[in-house]
């Protein structure tokens, strides 16, 4: 498919007094558990295409931002190499780390990290004042993102003047500001309320629909992971257990935590027909059906159709198979056992 | 609780020894009962070679004389700007109504109404007393001596807390610096400068930077890391990350630091007054020492007014939270502050230029309080001498004279291991080690009888002062707005210069011990107030419903509940309310005591800088010592509270 932006291959990080020594040993002995070391992120390999959105998902502590910081290197890896567009980052100086972050990345953090004494167009303004941007070009540039987060008029308000909704706009707008190929979101909307949160999704699928970005999405929500996901990275304890589309996580689960993490799900709404389909063994009858509709939409239809097999076509219209009417009933209605 | 019992134990057997030797000490070799002549180390001749060699052979004195220059050079600039020395650049004196109505415009762009009219109406107090030149002398040392702090202290703050080795070396020696009297300070400035106004403003500045390398620090360390790492993705540099996000965000703490810097400077200012320093110091000390009631209490309502108004300013300055402006188009509107500043400064300019009233208030046409002051101050003296006179005998006869005796009469070595056994029954062998160390070094300084006294003064102040504070604090926590008003007495209170606190006891009680005990009490019971009531207030309230619903009368809540919840808050108050009454008792000592502060006076005056710095030392580690063990003290208490 695409080529990915960012490739993790055995990444390992280990908080403590000394972690490579720690990480060695842990080779010699996997077991091994000492007081004083967090093994927070472990052997994680992982590949970001080009375009996609991927959402990290895991409960608390289970080294999700962890992973994202060392995708940014905001923290040094303990172990393993992180390569951002063919790059190895933890080769790259400290300038042309600068470099990479100026032109290429923007971050969004949970607690929004804003500057208290900044006001808000100069909060959004801070990473081209850092690129030594003059100070009209970057006002009028911070401006305009002001508007696209829908912040006009409050230009000149302090962060501790917003409510947590606003400020977090603000720290969209601000990530947003140099145009950034890669952009990392780490719990954005956690510490807002849900009516707000629901708002601010919406928002988010707004603006991701206006630009084309690489995306990487923190939430422990899986509602949240299931509305804008492209595919699912689900960790646990430092490890990656699955990372696939939200189809394919909670049809085909690779472990036994990925299954009890995804059992709640509705599964009628995640799966899209298309992801059932199996190749024709009989020239298709009837009307077909769309393969990016989920069983959930197609549910009153698929009680009352009589076919057996029901052929599916990809949005140019073509058809690329057809689904077993049983095995669509079994996600819609759960596994006759 | 194994661990302290076995302390308890150990403590024990400790005190039955030291109350062993206590009984015994007829029988006891002369070395036991006083530093015996080994012990006593030459510490003052090793310090006077130091600073002879840091004088003589490595030109440290060039460095310091050019340094001096600069800083005179700067004293020269604003004596010219305030108070008119002929100096370049011969522009000076601003018209007092200039100065009066920035304070105001500061005051009120700061806070308010009421900020405007403390500020403004404290230089209106000093233009029509006729104080206006001393004033200026005095605000002329803290111009030049703040900024230099402030910038020094940023500096080092940022370097301790780049490199945590630095912060290491540097720590032990802020605690010293911070618990060494003011004097200790000023006898090296003396033999590096000499005496007078750059030897104060010197002396100033060196005193007053560890608070603000510790709030520099505290604030630098506080900025949450999210804010660093998105400074980091927005791609700063650390140059960059250093100077737009943390020192901004560390802001309020920043500020603080400068708030005590500017509180330090002038608590120092108005002691360098020993040194040749002019200003209200110099004119309080003169006054005092001639008692002259009535015009000492002038002066003596200026510093503190001045005090007052440096405390709000710089603290609303520090506190004040960014607002945005309504946007208007208008510069002018925008910027009206400034406008209606520079308007009053030009009507200032000009009224000063048809009106010398308003540029200078001449000598003769100063009002005066002092008559008045001096005539009720006569009749009311009259009224309570003979209260005053009979507390006086009362206290040296029964109270000071016998304790003082007890102290000296103590064996040293039973005073070292009385030490070591409240050191073990609160922190066990390293707590006990700590304070023998820090006796055991007083002792081998040479000034053991000295020692005794300062040390017999203290005891006996704090122990006054928390008589007189806790019942007090009891009673003003009981409900939130008498709290709150004893406790702006006390945060204004503790914003006085030290010399302040001796002009009312040297009115009541004249030039005595008493008049000492007296001032060191007051000083001392501000922060154990303070800090009571603190600690009463933040009981969590469900505590107290739950013990009102197990039916606990009001005192056995207070006794039971509030005091022990409050225990640590109030060990803190204990533990200043020592170091003030240290540093206190020394700067009271030329009121005339015999104890270090009087030795320290002398080695003022012949300038021996290994004698001050001895006795400086010895004062230090008994604040020390006592920070040692309340601190301890106070976290243990912590940790079985849950706190
Ligand atoms: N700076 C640090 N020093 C030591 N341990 C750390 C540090 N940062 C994180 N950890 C530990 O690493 C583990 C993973 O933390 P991480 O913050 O990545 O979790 P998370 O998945 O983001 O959790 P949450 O959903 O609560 O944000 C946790 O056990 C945490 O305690
Ligand atoms: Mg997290």
């Amino acid at each position: 498919m695409t080529e990915s932006v960012i490739t993790c291959r055995n990444v390992s990080k280990i908080f403590g007094p000394n972690p490579a020594q720690h990480l060695v040993q842990l080779k010699a002995d996997p077991g091994l558990s000492q007081a004083g070391y967090v093994h927070a992120v472990r052997d994680v390999n992982l590949d970001v295409r080009r375009g996609e959105m991927l959402v990290v998902m895991g409960l608390s502590g289970s080294g999700k931002s962890t992973l994202v910081r060392c995708l940014s290197r905001l923290i040094e890896i303990t172990g393993g190499s992180v390569t951002v567009e063919g790059r190895d980052i933890a080769t790259l100086s400290e300038s042309e780390l600068i470099d990479l972050r100026r032109s290429k990345m923007g971050m969004v953090f949970q607690s929004f990290g804003l500057l208290p004494h900044r006001s808000v167009l100069e909060n959004v303004a801070f990473p081209l004042e850092m690129r030594g941007q003059d100070r009209s070009t970057r006002y009028a540039r911070a401006r305009e993102m002001l508007e696209l987060v829908g912040l006009k008029g409050r230009e000149d308000y302090f962060p501790r003047e917003l409510s947590g909704g606003q400020q977090q706009r603000v720290g969209i707008a601000r990530s947003l500001a140099v145009e950034p190929d890669i952009w990392f979101l780490d719990e954005p909307f956690s510490a807002l309320d849900p009516l707000i949160r629901r708002e601010m999704q919406d928002e988010f699928l707004r603006l991701k629909g206006m630009m084309n970005k690489t995306i990487i999405f923190i939430t422990h929500d899986f509602d949240e992971a299931l509305r804008l996901a492209d595919r699912i990275a689900i960790m646990k304890d430092g490890r990656v257990e699955q990372c696939d589309t939200p189809d394919q996580i909670v049809l085909h689960p690779a472990t036994e935590y990925v299954a009890k993490f995804t059992s709640e799900i509705d599964r009628a709404r995640v799966v899209h027909i298309g992801s059932l389909v199996a190749p024709l063994t009989a020239p298709a009858t009837g009307e077909p059906v769309a393969a990016y509709r989920t069983i959930r939409d197609l549910a009153r239809q698929l009680i009352s159709d009589p076919r057996v097999e029901i052929p599916v076509i990809n949005d140019k219209g073509a058809v690329i198979g057809s689904v077993l009417r049983q095995t669509a009933l079994d996600v819609l209605l759960g596994d006759a056992h | 609780m194994g661990r302290s019992e076995r302390y308890a134990g150990t403590a024990k057997l400790l005190l039955a020894l030291a109350v062993g030797l206590m009984l015994f000490k007829t029988v006891l070799p002369q070395g036991m009962i006083r530093p015996p002549e080994w012990l006593v180390l030459p510490f003052a001749d090793w310090i006077n070679a130091v600073f002879a060699f840091l004088q003589n052979d490595l030109g440290l004195m060039a460095v310091t004389r050019a340094f001096s220059d600069v800083v005179e050079w700067l004293l020269n600039v604003t004596a010219n700007l305030l108070y008119g020395k002929s100096r370049w650049p011969n522009l000076g004196p601003i018209p007092w109504s200039v100065i009066a109505v920035t304070a105001f415009m500061a005051g009120y762009a700061l806070k308010g109404w009421r900020l405007g009219l403390i500020s403004g109406g404290t230089f209106v107090w000093i233009a029509l007393m006729g104080q206006w030149k001393w004033a200026m002398e005095t605000l002329s040392v803290i111009v030049v001596a703040a900024p230099f702090s402030v910038t020094l202290g940023l500096v080092l703050g940022v370097l301790a807390w780049r490199s945590p080795r630095f912060e290491r070396v540097l720590n032990p020696i802020l605690s010293i610096a911070q618990s060494l009297p003011h004097f200790a300070y000023m006898i090296p400035v003396v033999v590096f400068i000499g005496v007078g106004p750059k030897a104060g403003a010197i002396v100033t500045i060196i005193f007053s930077v560890p608070p603000m390398i510790r709030m520099t620090l505290l604030g630098l360390k506080k900025v949450p890391e999210e804010v660093i790492e998105a400074g980091k993705m927005s791609g700063a540099t650390r140059w960059q990350l250093l100077t737009r996000a943390r020192i901004p965000t560390a802001r309020s703490e920043i500020l603080i630091g400068v708030n005590q810097v500017i509180m330090q400077c002038l608590a120092m200012v108005v002691l360098a007054s020993f040194i040749g320093m002019p200003g209200l110091g110099q004119k309080l000390l003169q006054l005092l020492q001639s008692l002259k009631i009535g015009l000492s209490v002038e002066i003596g309502v200026t510093i503190v007014l001045l005090a007052v108004t440096l405390d709000r300013l710089t603290k609303a300055w520090a506190l004040r939270l960014p607002v945005h402006e309504a946007a208007s188009p208008s510069w002018l509107i925008r910027n009206r502050l400034l406008v209606i500043w520079l308007a009053l400064c030009a009507l200032g300019f000009g009224l000063a230029h048809f009106f010398p009233y308003f540029l200078e208030v001449e000598r003769k046409q100063a009002l005066s309080v002092a008559g008045p002051i001096d005539a009720l101050m006569d009749q009311v003296i009259r009224l309570i001498t003979p209260v005053t006179l009979w507390l006086r005998w009362f206290l040296i006869t029964w109270v000071l004279i016998p304790m003082r005796d007890a102290y000296l009469w103590l064996p040293f070595t039973a005073v070292l291991l009385l030490l070591a056994a409240v050191g073990w029954a609160i922190g066990g062998l390293r707590s006990a080690l700590i304070c023998v160390a820090y006796f055991g070094l007083i002792a081998a300084s040479g000034w053991w009888d000295r020692a005794m006294i300062t040390v017999y003064m203290v005891c006996i102040s704090v122990v006054i002062a928390a008589i007189l504070g806790i019942p007090l604090a009891i009673w003003g926590a009981r409900t939130p707005i008498r709290a709150g008003r004893i406790l702006l007495v006390c945060d204004t209170a503790q914003t006085f210069p030290s010399f302040i606190y001796l002009i009312p006891v040297i009115m009541l009680f004249g030039v005595n011990d008493v008049a000492v005990v007296a001032a060191v009490v007051v000083f001392a019971a501000v922060p154990m107030v303070r800090y009571t009531i603190e600690g009463l207030r933040n009981v969590p309230p469900e505590m107290i419903e739950a013990a009102d619903m197990s039916g606990a009368t009001r005192a056995q809540v207070l006794w039971h509940v509030r005091l022990p919840m409050a225990l640590p808050t109030m060990l803190v108050g204990a533990n200043q309310s020592v170091m003030f009454s240290l540093f206190m008792v020394i700067i009271a000592a030329f009121i005339g005591t015999q104890d270090l502060g009087q030795e320290m006076q002398r080695a003022l005056s012949s300038t021996d800088v290994g004698k001050g710095l001895v006795l400086g030392f010895a004062v230090a580690f008994m604040g020390l010592m006592t920070d040692h063990l309340i601190t301890r003290w106070s976290e243990t208490r912590k940790r079985a509270l849950g706190i």
